[in-house]
Parts: structure tokens; sequence; C-alpha cells
């Protein structure tokens, strides 16, 4: 039957499986879908518009295997309206999703390539599918490098699991907080200070960022210095967003809009709008 | 004996330096090695030496009786440790802890203050070395004081 | 060639007593008739079934934040230009119930209301620069990855009669924009008002099957090669009288180049925020959703609404708006408008209508913006 609803617009209804409380503000949801419908194929990188009844829709990435999408995972920090509220869903609670929309980490791109992943705070989520995906086809790469940075070590995402990838032989991680009980046996100090020491190929590199602006910013200065072209470098973009689909006009930034042509941008694509004030 | 000679010259605060200016080095050097746990520097103590650090972790701490200690800064392999020894009153203004078992180079502050003077071509090269490990700690604060992962951010 | 455009220059002569017919013909093939007629003192668009509700014999005065309408016995049927409505009202409804559901001891799903039925509509009096307007719109909403529904069903129902303009008003500048005074395509019948002493008449041309179908119907006669004559003597007059001018050369680099001009401080200080331009805009498509739910929670609904770049929650993400000052968000929207709009849809997202310079209540000037930051542009 054809309704008066634009067809994108419409959320399919999800039920959540599971909830995993990862920090003191963010957690992960998986999510099933409720009346037995197909979960759309992502690539590492996308997001969906998660809808929490009565409350309203928010951009989260997919942080799932891309090789193994079911079920559908989500990881985001309860900070606005929904996504509190969202932060309040219990296992069998329902939900709708719309997706996957945007850009995708250029993962298949990056084959043959050493690939530096540089993921600040809740930016490891949108970057995990890359790992997987990866690590699934560990033989097409060449050195696979996460540097991590976070606020504090109570704010490390997927710890256990960083424990798993660290352990690794063909997996370097590398851990930093920018502050510190001396508790913490680990690194403290900027995720940038990561760069210098990390052993890649700047020639052979594809660099994959996600995190705060000014964190990007600042982290792909220092790619820079070591030799990486900008042109290896990609970067996740945020904005506002409503419809998703690239109607509403919300998460423009300069000529593009984030949510059809990103998030996932070269980064010498987007680097002089990066630089620009209120842009 | 084996000299620090080729140690020191590889290391990469000290790479591309002249053999002479490595050589007025050596002759200020030592070998030392810190258990994990073991302070290095602390803070108000005199500040004899030069860290260059082979390998190990060693964090900066500075403690409060409020907040206990904490941890403002990793130094590890490559790095260079202590900078208050360039300046009057020679004094450090943070604790230095290893949490391995580290192993660096020490160098004698007065001795490398002096040939600094003797030779202002070795004193200017190790002040913009300095200054470009200062302008990495100085840009890192100042992200670190941002506090860009803050949920308020 | 298709039929359709084959049809594309016939000329007929619709007298000014055959409107009348025009509109009982298309409401007879089951269009809904939407014109100008005149409301609070002002010309807006509304649905019209009478001749006589179009704003016969009055004329507008429209300059930057001002805006009159004057009863003058010299003025046709159509001696005014656009007045603050556009025809995105209807292909775009200002608010629209996008879904509902409803939640049933915790099972969530959607309520599937009675398909409304999407209004045909006919506008009539669509000026030129408003036919370039939804073809820029089209491009928004049509051409992109994904496809709106809610325009297309209702854009594709439409029918156009276009007016074009023979007294451009004082905030006009189709001219530089290269929309008018004349359409050159995009409707079913175009018509050129010719006012005399003894002679009041429309040169109607056809632009479509159904424009022809409308000469038929309306046993229109051809038009005289002295009615044509003077429809481009109109037109051509129109042209030379043009109230406002944009140099557009280069002008996506110029404002891009530009972005920390001096002006835009100078006009960030003036605007008001209130988002008056990009209401009247025929080519503004922004859009925001919102979630309600009812009394007893049990029911929610979204809906999509007309929003503005103006607004500070606009560009919202956590932690606050990426555009906090009124400079910023005027840059925003006028770069966005006469620049970024050609790397985004190919074309500019401004047709010169005016709108925006006639509303705006401090009176700030798109074509002056642009020419104050060319006159003293950063760099080459």
């Amino acid at each position: 039957m054809k309704t008066t609803v634009a067809g994108p617009m419409v959320p399919t209804m999800a039920r959540v499986n599971r909830v995993r409380k990862e920090t003191h503000d963010t957690f992960t949801l998986e999510l099933h879908p409720a009346y037995g419908q197909e979960i759309h194929h992502f690539a590492a990188g996308q997001f969906n518009m998660l809808y929490v009844f009565g409350f309203g829709e928010v951009a989260i990435s997919i942080s799932g295997d891309p090789t193994n999408p079911k079920p559908l995972i989500h990881t985001t920090r309860a900070v606005g309206n929904v996504t509190k509220a969202m932060a309040k869903l219990k296992t069998g609670d329902m939900i709708g999703v719309r997706g996957p929309f945007g850009s995708a980490w250029p993962v298949k791109h990056a084959e043959g390539d050493d690939v530096v992943l540089v993921a600040g705070g809740i930016g490891l989520a949108p970057l995990r599918p890359v790992i997987y995906e990866i690590l699934a086809n560990r033989r097409k790469y060449g050195k696979l490098i996460l540097l991590y940075g976070t606020r504090t070590p109570s704010d490390i995402l997927y710890r256990k699991e960083l424990e798993s990838w660290r352990s690794r032989l063909d997996m370097e991680v590398y851990v930093t907080v920018d502050r510190s009980s001396v508790n913490w046996q680990g690194n403290v100090g900027v995720v940038t200070t990561l760069i210098p020491k990390a052993g890649f190929d700047p020639q052979q590199t594809t660099a994959m960022i996600c995190g705060p602006e000014i964190m990007m910013r600042y982290v792909a200065l220092e790619l820079q210095k070591r030799g990486v072209p900008m042109s290896s470098v990609f970067a996740s973009m945020e904005r506002n967003m409503k419809c998703g689909i690239g109607l509403c006009g919300h998460c423009q930034m300069g000529p593009t809009f984030i949510c059809k042509d990103g998030p996932v941008y070269p980064y010498d694509k987007i680097r002089e709008l990066l630089l620009k004030r209120e842009i | 004996m084996e000299t620090l000679e080729p140690i020191l010259a590889e290391h990469p605060f000290i790479k591309g330096l002249k053999p002479e200016h490595i050589q007025l080095m050596v002759g200020c050097s030592r070998n030392v090695k810190f258990e994990a746990g073991e302070f290095i520097l602390r803070e108000g103590y005199e500040a004899n030496e030069f860290y260059i650090i082979r390998h190990g972790q060693v964090n900066l701490e500075i403690h409060s009786p409020k907040r206990h200690a904490v941890t403002i800064h990793t130094c590890r392999e490559g790095d260079v440790l202590g900078w208050s020894w360039l300046f009057p009153p020679y004094l450090w203004h943070f604790d230095a802890r290893a949490m391995e078992l580290t192993r660096a180079i020490a160098l004698d502050a007065k001795c490398l203050r002096g040939k600094c003077e003797k030779d202002p071509s070795l004193g200017y090269e190790l002040a913009k070395r300095l200054a470009h490990v200062i302008e990495h700690r100085l840009q890192g604060a100042t992200l670190q004081l941002l506090d860009l992962y803050s949920s308020t951010d | 060639m298709s039929a359709s455009e084959s049809a594309a220059k016939s000329k007929f002569v619709l007298r000014t007593n055959q409107i009348q017919a025009l509109i009982d013909f298309l409401r007879e093939r089951g269009y809904r008739t939407a014109g100008p007629t005149i409301r609070d003192c002002a010309v807006i668009y509304d649905e019209i079934n009478n001749a006589e509700q179009i704003p016969l014999g009055v004329a507008d005065e429209q300059e930057a934040g001002f805006y009159r309408v004057k009863k003058r016995k010299e003025a046709g049927y159509f001696s005014y230009v656009v007045g603050a409505h556009s025809w995105k009202k209807f292909l775009n409804p200002p608010r629209f119930t996008l879904w509902k559901a409803k939640m049933d001891n915790g099972e969530m799903s959607l309520v599937v209301d009675e398909p409304q039925a999407v209004p045909h509509y006919a506008f009539i009096g669509v000026r030129p620069c408003e036919i370039a307007a939804i073809a820029v719109q089209d491009r928004v909403y049509l051409d992109g990855p994904y496809v709106d529904n809610l325009y297309k069903e209702r854009r594709s129902a439409i029918a156009i009669i276009a007016v074009n303009c023979a007294h451009p008003g004082g905030t006009c500048f189709c001219v530089s924009m290269d929309t008018g005074p004349e359409a050159k395509s995009g409707f079913d019948l175009a018509l050129t008002e010719i006012q005399e002493t003894n002679r009041h008449l429309f040169v109607a041309t056809t632009g479509s099957d159904l424009g022809v179908e409308i000469a038929k119907a309306l046993k229109l006669e051809p038009a005289t090669p002295d009615d044509i004559a003077d429809e481009a003597a109109t037109i051509k007059r129109a042209a030379g009288k043009m109230g406002r001018k944009i140099d557009t050369s280069h002008i996506n680099e110029l404002l891009q180049r530009n972005e920390d001009h001096p002006r835009w401080n100078h006009v960030g200080d003036r605007c008001l925020n209130c988002a008056n331009c990009t209401m009247v805009c025929p080519t503004c498509f922004c859009m925001t959703v919102e979630d309600t739910t009812d009394i007893t929670g049990k029911t929610a609904e979204r809906s999509r609404r007309w929003d503005s770049c103006f607004t500070i929650e606009f560009s919202h993400i956590h932690g606050g708006a990426v555009r906090t000052s009124a400079s910023a968000r005027y840059r925003h929207w006028m770069t966005h408008k006469l620049a970024s709009w050609q790397d985004q849809f190919g074309v500019s997202g401004c047709v010169g209508c005016g709108r925006c310079i006639t509303w705006c209540p401090v009176g700030i000037d798109i074509t002056e913006e642009a020419a104050a930051i060319r006159a003293s542009s950063r760099g080459e």
C-alpha cells in the first residue's frame, strides 16, 4: 500500500538485544530487527539514525563488524536528550533505525598499506568496524596500528577488546590518557605524542582519524610531520543531522553535506574547511 | 671499557649532532638504571642530571594533599627527561617515577652546562633540540588543558 | 523532439475575459487552482477559483525592507511582482507529519494512516524567477541520492501557468541571475500581459501538451505579428527596469575566498536573525524534524517543518552551536545561496527574485553585500 510517508524517513523497528555499559557515560546497544526484517549491509564508517520513542532521533555511527552485520551494534555517549533516553533502554525495548547512511572509511583502498588508526574519546567507536574488517583480511595489509587517546583511564572504551588486540602479534595498540591518578600504569599525554614514535612507513600508510575536531587537526599535523601525504589521511566529521539523507541542510559544512558527502572525508578535501571558524 | 658514545649517537635526541659534540657529551655521561616504582626526580630537589631514556617508561607526577598524586606526562624510549637543570635555581619541578625497568644515560648537569658555555655551538644545538621538546610538551599541555573529550565540549 | 517540446513555441492570444475560462478548464481537469490574491494588504498565493480574486488594478512598491501594494487605475492583472509567498509552500508544506508510531506494552509500531490524496495544483501567475526556483528545488529534492517523495508527489502533479514580468520591482534582479523576465521553459502556458490604451490582452505561449489543450479548449486565436512584437517589446522594457543587479562572475570563488572579510561582521551587526529571508526565499529548503507524544505517552508523531540556518539551534552539536555569531550565520546563508550551492547542485541557489531584500526588517540587501565584498576582496 502506498502511504504518504517518505520512504527513507521512515524507521525500521528494532529490538534491543543487549545493553553494555562501557564507561560512566558510554554504552553499547546490540539491536535485532523486531519483525524479522533484513539488516542492511553497512560499510565501516557509516551511521544510522536511531529513534527513541517520543524523544527523537540521533545519528550514531555503527561500531559492529561489517563482515558480520548482525546484530547491529552502536556505541554512543549519553550527552543529549535522545542519547540520555537511549541510555535508559533495556533488553527487549524497541528503537527505530534508519540507515545506513554516509561515506565509508577507505578500508579497501588501504590494502597493501600500513594502517594507522588514530582515535580520540568516543571516536574509537566509528573506527572499530575498520579493525574488524582488517583483522578479517589481515594478510592484505601491512602494519595495523591503533593510537587511542582519551580523557582518563576510566573513559577507555572497549577495554577488554583493546587488551585482546594488544596481545595479538599482528596489531599494535597504544593507549594514552590526558590525565590520570598515579594508579594508572599506562601512558599519560595527548594522542598526538604517540605519532612520532609509532613504527609505520609514512609513504605506504593510510591513516584514519576520528575524534574532536581540534584533535583531528593536530593529529593530521603530526602525521604530516612524519611525512604521510595528506591524501592518505581520512577523517570522520560530526555535525547536527536531522534527515541523514542530504535534504534538511543541517549538517552542511562549507560546500559539503556531512550526511551524504561524509562523514568520512579525505583530509585534503576538508583541511581548509577545518581551519575556518564557525563554518 | 666500552664507551657510551654509540648508544648516545643513536638516540633520537642526539642523532645528527657533530661527533665532536657527542664526544663532549660522553665526557659528562653515565649509564643508569631504575627499577619499577623507583623515583628518578623529586620536586624541589637539586636538578643535577639530564636523562636520555634508552628504554622503559617514566611518568611525571605532581601531588597535592587533596588530589593525591596525578600523572601529567609519560616519557618513553627515545624521549629525554628533565629541563630544570638548564635554569637557575636548578631545582626539579615535578616528581618522575619509573613505571617499569628503565635504562637511561644521565648527563651531569654542571658538566654539560660548562661544556655548553665553553662551546656555544654545542650549546645552541642542544638548546634547539630542547626547544623542540618543550614546544611539543607545550602543545600537548594546551590540548590536555582543553579537555577535548569531556562531555561538555 | 517530443510532441510536448514541439508545441512550445506556438503563440496565441488570451483575452482578459478568458481568465475565468482558463481557471475553469484547469479545475475541470482536476487541478486545484492557486494564484496571486490580496490578503492583509499584500499579494499572496492561495487557492483561487475566480478570476476576480486576481488583483486587477494593483501594483506594488518594493525596496529593501519595504513593501506596499497600491491601487492603480492603469494597472493590469499582473502589474506587481512576487510577494512574501512562493510556490514552495504548496510543493513542500511548511509542516507535515512524516509518520506516527504507537507504543503498546513495550511494542513500538508505525501507525499507517489512510493515505491522503496528494493535491494536484495548477499554479497561475508563476513568474520566470519562480520557475527557476522550482527547477533549483527539483535538483535538491529529486536529483540527489535520496528522492524526497513528499515533494516528488506534489511536484509531478502540478500545472504551471507562467506570467512573464512587465513591471519588475525595486528589488528584482532576475536579469543578473539569468532567470527572467521571460520564462523560456518549464511552463505549460506562459502569459505576457499587453496593455495599451485600447488594448488589454495576453500573449499566451504554449509550453506543453497541456498548454496546447488549453489553447484548443479556449479556442485561442493565434497571436498576430503585432502581438508578438508587442510581447517582445514588453519583455525588453522589463529587462531594462531591474531594481537591482549583482555581478555573478566567479562569485563562488569570491565568497569562499573571503570568509574572513570584515563585511560579514558589518552585516552580522545589522542582522536580527529573524529568518525572514530564508522563509521567503523560494529555494531555501532546510527543514527540521519535531517529535511529539500525546498526553498518554502512547502515541508519538514525527513531523518535518521548514527550518532556518539563522537559528542558533540549527547547527547545534553536543556542547553548543557551530555558528554562534550572527555574522557566521549570515555568511553561511549567503555563501551557500550564491556560491557553494553551485558545488552542491550545479546551479546558483539565488534566482534574483529579491524577496530576501524586501522582507528583511532591517533592509539587508544581498546584492549590496556581494558588491561590498567584491569591492574589497582578498587576493585573487
